[in-house]
Formats: C-alpha cells, structure tokens, sequence
C-alpha cells in the first residue's frame, strides 16, 4: 500500500476551474488517507509544473502520484515519463480525467461538476494507493520482418524496411508478384500503367540483398512471439527447371494445347496452362498448372529439360521480429441474377472492363459487338442494406470515372450513361468527375430501394430505372454494355491467415487495427502490422501511405534488437486455480495453458499458466474464472474496488 | 413505486480503453452534457468487467451499473459483445439473488465517436433508473421467487 501519495489538481488555463472549484478538490482531497502532498497547478504538462513534480517526489520521497487533469488518452505517457525522471516507478501513477469526463461534461452545472471532480481525484487516490511497481519485460528482438503479400503495399514496405536496416522476408502466394495493380491497366490518377509500377518496384526489391521474395509462397503455421515469431513457409513448384532455355520452353508453350480460363484476365480469355500472368509479368519465368496438365511422354521427353513435373513443395523455417500482412483484397464477385450478372448478355464487372480495355486495339469489342454505350451501375457489392457489405469501397467511384474517361480517349465515341447513389470522387479525383461530365457522359441518380432493373428484353439489353434528379421520372436505356462497378471485399481466404496469425478481423471481415485514429497499421498482437487493402478499401496511394508507416512501425520497435513490452496482462493466483480450463478456452490469443504447482514439493496440482509474452491483458479469462483466481495487472481487484468506494463516498 | 423529488440516480460506468472511453472523451468535448452522477471506471475490455465489481457497485450504493461495450470495434475479439453479455446476464442472476432489479444493470457498444448517442444512453437509462427508485429503497423480489413462496 502506497502512504505517501502527491495529488496534483490541474487548472488546465481554465478549461477545468472555470466550471471545477479547484482549490475546493485539493481542500477535500489533501484529506485522504495517505496523501502528503496535494497542490493545484496551472497547466500540469507544462516544463515547470512537470519539474515541480519531479522535485516534489524527491524531496518528499513520494511513493505515488495522482495527476487530475485531461484525459489519460493525452497525457498518461508524459506524466509516466515525470515519475520515471524522478526515480519513481511510472505505474505508481494514475491519471484522473476532470477534463473530458467532468468539466467539459457539466459546465451547465459547476456545483454538481466540483463534487464529481472530487469523487473522481479519491478514487483515484484509492487505485494507486494499491498500484504495483510493474517493469515492462524486455526480450530480444530479430531485426527482421516477414511481409506476406507482394501487392504494392507489401513491395513498398519491403524496399523501405530494407532501407532502414531490417532483413526481409517478402511471400507472395502467387508465382507472379504485383497483386491486383498489374491487373488493372492505366491507373487513376496519374494514368501510369500498372504494369509499369509494379516492374520498377521489383527492380528496386532486386537491388536490395536485404529483401528475399519468394513465389508460390505461403505461410501455414506462426509460433512465438514479438521479436521471434517463427513462420513455416510452404514454397509450391513452378515445375519449371531453373535457369532453363527460355527460347526452348517458348517453344514448348507454343508445342502445349492445353487451355484453362484466364483469372488474371478475370475469365474473359483463355491462357495455357504453362502461363505467364501477362507478357511482362515478373518474375518473368512461367509457371505449370500441373492440376490442370496431362501432357503425353513424348513431350514430356522432348522438354525435360526445361519442365519438371517431379518438384516437390519445399518448406522454409524462418525466424522474425514482426510481421506484415499486406495480403490484399477480392474484387466483388456479383451473385448471378443481380444487375443482370451472367443471367442478360453483356453485363460485366468493372475489373473485367479494365481487363477489355487493355485487350483492346482500337475498337472496343465484347461478344463480337462493337461498344458504343456503356451504362455504369455503381456501389455494386457497396453500401448494401440487407447484405453484409456496409461500407463504400471508396475507390470504385473514380476507378469508374476514370475507366470511362479512358474509353473516351482509347476508343472512338464511346458514351457513359452512369447510374449512381452517391459520387465520391473525392479530394482531387473530383476533376475526373467533371472531366468526364464535360465530355458528355450522363448521369443519373437512383434511390438504393428502387435499384435499376438490367434485363434482356426482345433480344435487346435494356436498363430500367427511376431517376431521382429529373422527379422520379422512369428511364430506359439500351447499352452494348452494362459495366457493374463492383468494390471491394476481403480476401475469400484471408480468414485462413487470421486463424494462422490469429490477428482479430472486424465486423466487415478486414483485418483490424488497434485504433483507426490513434494506431490504424498496428493490431493488438505485438509486433504485426496490417496496410493496403487487406484492411478495407484503399486507392493506390492510400495502401502504400499505410505500408510505409507499417514499415516504420515495425523497424523502430526491433532496430534496437530489443524490445519493451507493457507488464499489464494478467496474473493467476496458483493457490486460488482449480485448473477448470474456462479462461483457455475463452483467450482469444491461446495464452494460456495447463502447468504442474507444487509449492512445498507436495503432490502437486495442474493449474492455469500464462504466457506473458503473448497475453495481451484484455481480461476476458477474468469474469469466466469460477474461483476469482486472475487478476489483470493494473486493475486488480483492489484496485478497482477502491475505485467503486471512492465514487460512491460522499463529499 | 414512491419516488424521492430530487433523485438523482448515481451511475457507474465500466468503460474500455481504446474503444468506448474515447466515445466518452469525445462528448465532453464536444460539450455535450449528461447527468454528473455519471462516474467511470476504465478497463482494458468490456469482456474483462467481474461480476464482482458490479455487485460491489450496488451494494456500495450506485443505483445502476452501465457497461459501455466495445461491441464489433473491439481490438481484441470478434465475440467481445457476446462475451460481455454473458458476463451481464451472469451478474444479473446474481443480482437477483441478492435482491437488486436487474433492470439496473445495463450494457450497449459505445463506439470511439460515439458522442450523441453514448450521452442519449445516459438519459434514458436515468430515467428509467429513477422510475426504480433509490437503490437504498430496493424492494426487488425475483418473479421467480415469488412464484415459489406462494
Ligand atoms: C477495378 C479496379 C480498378 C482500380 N483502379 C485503381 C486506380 O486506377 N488507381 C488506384 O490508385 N487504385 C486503383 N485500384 C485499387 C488498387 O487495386 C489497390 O489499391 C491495390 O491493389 C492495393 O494493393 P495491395 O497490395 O493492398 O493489395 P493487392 O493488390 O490485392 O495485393 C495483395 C497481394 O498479396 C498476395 N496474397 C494474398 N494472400 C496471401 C497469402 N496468404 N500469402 C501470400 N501472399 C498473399 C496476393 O496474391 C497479392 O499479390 C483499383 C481496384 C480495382 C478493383
Ligand atoms: S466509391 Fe462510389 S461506387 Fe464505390 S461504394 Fe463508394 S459510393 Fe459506391
Ligand atoms: S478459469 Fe480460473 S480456475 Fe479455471 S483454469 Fe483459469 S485461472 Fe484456473
């Protein structure tokens, strides 16, 4: 028990003692049990108040601090930091919110606000009158990172993680890297290719020794922790012989007959099944479905040189401090029915438009019909009411605009006919949107609960909608083409890698940071990060913005080779533990297991083990305990008893 | 039920860290005003409340205990809502085991913006606790219980 405490009460200018009687809190307060010291201060996170403080605890050999001011969100980690420089633990220091929580909260009623600050500065009093000198655990730390998935976001990460000094390990499921940006052509809103971008990102991953990528690679098992996570690592063949004759295989391309749909061009044409993604795809060697491959002998004898159908998937062991998910995200497949998908001729989605645009020479074709007229249904798999999909995929909006600007420009007199709910061509992408409107394309507005019909009538497509800028007026358009501008999803498999990571997904099925705001590329798991699309909707520049600060994040916490963890997790009483395993089964981290205690080398008994490196101190094994045997450092039940007792008092 | 005129009654609310605390922050910011018999006690995650604390709340003399729940935007646990409305129903048996309405206890997600609406919880849920009355004044019998005596 701490006996002797310094309370500091803070004016904060007067955002707390125009509405909070100050002088009257330290009045009331200075009566505590095991106060010593109790003072009002101008600004409390000012230099000569934090000085004071410091002086203070040494001369007075404070063993706790209470600082009433703002919100602990501002001010925990300098307040800790000043009972650190004074020699004094920073978890003997609690924080009591009479800003946000009190003053603010009440400056209707100044009275009522004086007594609430009262009983919030004794509660806390109460709870670091029971508060433990804890130290954080320091482990070593790999200065090494593994990223998994080399889209743009997990390239970029990987070239500025090497540049800072950290080994890495970049895994790409696919033979080929790039992820969707390759896919999609002139891009939005410099008009590169994506081609392009994504081969100038791989020459700088070459340059870099730093920087191992492998293909055909995925991780399925992690284990450890911060600092040394390690990752088992399943490298499926290309069935190609390395370093073969390209000039032979070519010809073995050209020799095999065997066709499969095209994904890359998302089923609009067929590839061989030794396939490149594209022409200049990289790493430019081919890759084998061998599934798919039921060459005779002959050729296989003729090639054996350069085809292999013996390789075995390989499997690589690595260690690593942190880790990266940068796994990307699905474009929305539409059910077959709606808007017309797969059900009336010529309805496409948005991706296989970009993919017809690349494909295209002159004339835009599709089905053996010239297009003169597109009509872009937007927020496809977006937005949705009664579906699972409430968010706006943000980049669909100008990715349409864009596309349709693109057909302008490509084709001759291409019109756009666009049926909207909202236009979210934000920030800069809005010259886009007046771009096209200036060129002539249309648009139209329709309510959510009265979707568009697309259907084949007389042979002929037609669409069919009520617009809401001309009073509801009905409207029907006959397209060549109905382009669904379908968003994005996460990942179908992208739950396979959160069981194996075990990194909490939210309610869209994204990946979750810790806080959107405050930490948005950290997840609760130390030391793995998320960025790109994985996490929910992003554009191009968005993903890498994420992926560099990911990048950041994760060198500054190993450059040093080692590192600091918080000490507030959770701790069981041994003797308390009947080993009902209720809190393993109910840890969303599988920190706890099973340990044998024999305190006096008596037959022992099984009981509840943390492991502290992963136990993340959220709790939840706390209320599940039948025998109150855990307590979550930091709010023990002492401490937060004292805290109940100390509201409820009266003043 | 009789009802004291100036009642006012004392709330305690368990709110998180990262997720609902924050919401709350945002409020006073914002200048919004709720009850100031409103007092808050953090924790890491709504599904880490003990049902202890919330019966000492009540015998220490809050008449209604509110946990303001991560609900989806939890960090740490897609289930957070479910687990923490195991822990709230759970404690509500023992409440009335002990006697206390467990209508007086109460939870709903509080998100990180959550300003407006985590200020309107704190209306209605004072009024409905002034409708019990005074926690000193608690007269609450299990239906249930009753049932049997008869
Ligand atoms: C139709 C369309 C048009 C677009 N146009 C534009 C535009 O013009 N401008 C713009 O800025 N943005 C555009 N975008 C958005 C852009 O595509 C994304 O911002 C970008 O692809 C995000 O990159 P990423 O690295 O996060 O994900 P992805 O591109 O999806 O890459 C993820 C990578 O991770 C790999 N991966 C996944 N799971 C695993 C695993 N378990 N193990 C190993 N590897 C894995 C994948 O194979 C993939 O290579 C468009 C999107 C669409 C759908
Ligand atoms: S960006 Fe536009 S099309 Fe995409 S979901 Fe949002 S509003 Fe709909
Ligand atoms: S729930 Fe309690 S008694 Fe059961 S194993 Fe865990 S700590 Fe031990």
């Amino acid at each position: 028990m701490k006996e002797k405490i310094g309370v500091y009460i803070c004016h904060c200018g007067g955002n707390i003692s125009d509405y909070v009687d100050v002088e009257k809190v330290r009045d009331v307060v200075e009566k505590e049990e095991g106060v010593v010291l109790s003072k009002t201060t101008m600004f409390a996170c000012a230099d000569s108040a934090q000085k004071e403080i410091v002086n203070d605890i040494k001369e007075n050999n404070l063993d706790a601090i209470v600082v009433a001011s703002c919100s602990p969100k501002l001010h925990l980690s300098t307040f800790r930091n000043v009972a650190e420089r004074a020699g004094l633990n920073p978890y003997n220091y609690v924080q009591a919110n009479i800003r946000e929580q009190c003053s603010w909260a009440h400056t209707d009623k100044p009275k009522e606000a004086t007594e609430k600050a009262i009983r919030i500065v004794r509660a806390c009093v109460g709870r670091v009158r029971y508060s433990e000198a804890l130290e954080p655990f320091t482990i070593p730390a790999a200065n090494i990172a593994l990223i998994i998935g080399a889209g743009v976001a997990g390239m970029r990460s990987a070239i500025s993680l090497a540049d800072m000094g950290t080994h890495v390990y970049l895994i790409e499921k696919s033979h080929f890297i790039g992820g969707r940006v390759a896919q999609m052509g002139e891009l939005f809103s410099t008009d590169e290719k994506g081609e392009e971008i994504i081969s100038d990102l791989y020459d700088e991953i070459k340059k870099r020794d730093k920087i191992q990528l492998f293909t055909g690679a995925e991780v399925v098992s992690v284990s450890g922790s911060v600092g040394d996570y390690k990752a088992q690592i399943n490298i499926r063949p290309r069935y190609i012989v390395p370093d073969c004759d390209m000039n032979k295989l070519k010809e073995a391309i050209a020799e095999c007959k065997t066709e499969i749909p095209d994904e890359f061009n998302f089923g609009l044409t067929q590839k061989k099944v030794i396939y490149k993604a594209y022409e200049n795809c990289r790493p430019e060697i081919p890759a084998i479905e061998k599934d798919r491959f039921n060459p005779d002998q002959k050729f296989l004898e003729k090639y054996k040189d350069c085809i292999d159908l013996e390789q075995k998937t390989e499997t690589l062991n690595v260690n690593t401090g942190t880790v990266i998910l940068s796994t990307g995200f699905d474009p929305y497949e539409p059910e077959d029915g709606e808007y017309g998908y797969k059900k009336a001729e010529n309805v496409i989605t948005l991706q296989q438009l970009k993919r017809l645009i690349e494909l295209s020479n002159g004339k835009l074709e599709y089905n053996n019909r010239e297009i003169k007229n597109i009509v872009y249904v937007y927020c496809v798999g977006s937005r949705q009411k009664e579906g699972e999909n409430k968010y706006c995929s943000r980049y669909c909006c100008t990715a349409a605009i864009h596309a349709a600007l693109l057909c302008r420009k490509k084709f001759d007199s291409v019109r756009g006919f666009h049926l909207y709910r909202d236009i979210r061509t934000y920030g800069k992408h809005e010259l886009l949107f007046d771009e096209v409107s200036r060129q002539g394309d249309i648009f139209f507005r329709f309510n959510e609960d009265e979707s568009p019909v697309v259907e084949t009538a007389n042979g002929k497509l037609q669409v069919k909608f009520r617009d809401i800028l001309t009073n509801n007026e009905e409207v029907a358009i006959e397209p060549d083409l109905v382009v669904l501008v379908t968003g994005m999803i996460p990942r179908k498999d992208s739950s396979t890698v959160a069981g194996i990571l075990k990194t909490p997904v939210g309610s869209d099925k994204f990946f979750n940071e810790v806080h959107p705001k405050l930490r948005p590329v950290e997840t609760v798991i130390d030391g793995m990060y998320i960025c790109g699309t994985c996490q929910g909707p992003k554009n191009i520049t968005e993903s890498i913005t994420s992926s560099l600060s990911a990048a950041a994040k994760s060198n500054s916490l190993i450059n040093k080779g080692e590192i600091e963890l918080e000490p507030t997790i959770i701790r069981i009483d041994p003797e308390a533990c009947e080993w009902c395993d209720k809190c393993a089964e109910i840890c969303p981290f599988d920190s706890i297991t099973k340990t044998e205690y024999s305190p006096d080398g008596q037959k022992g008994k099984t009981i509840a083990l943390v492991n502290e490196s992963t136990c993340k101190g959220c709790g939840m094994c706390a209320p599940v305990c039948p025998t109150d045997a855990i307590d979550i450092i930091g709010y023990t039940n002492n401490e937060i008893e004292s805290m109940i007792d100390g509201l409820i008092k009266e003043v | 039920m009789e009802q004291e005129k100036d009642f006012v009654p004392k709330i305690l609310v368990f709110s998180t860290d990262k997720i609902s605390d924050p919401g709350i922050d945002l409020a006073g910011q914002q200048h919004i005003h709720y009850s100031p018999s409103v007092y808050f006690i953090i924790v890491p995650c709504s599904a880490g409340v003990k049902p202890r604390w919330i019966l000492r709340a009540f015998n220490k003399g809050f008449d209604g205990v509110f946990v303001a729940a991560d609900g989806t935007d939890c960090p740490f646990s897609a289930d957070c809502s479910e687990k923490t409305g195991k822990l709230v129903a759970y404690s509500q048996e023992l409440m009335k085991k002990e006697g206390v309405n467990p209508a007086r206890l109460k939870m709903a997600a509080v998100c990180s913006v959550c300003a407006l609406p985590f200020s309107n919880h704190m209306k209605n849920f004072s009024k409905a606790l002034s409708g019990l009355g005074n926690i000193q004044s608690e007269k609450y019998i299990d239906p249930e219980e009753k049932e049997k005596q008869k």
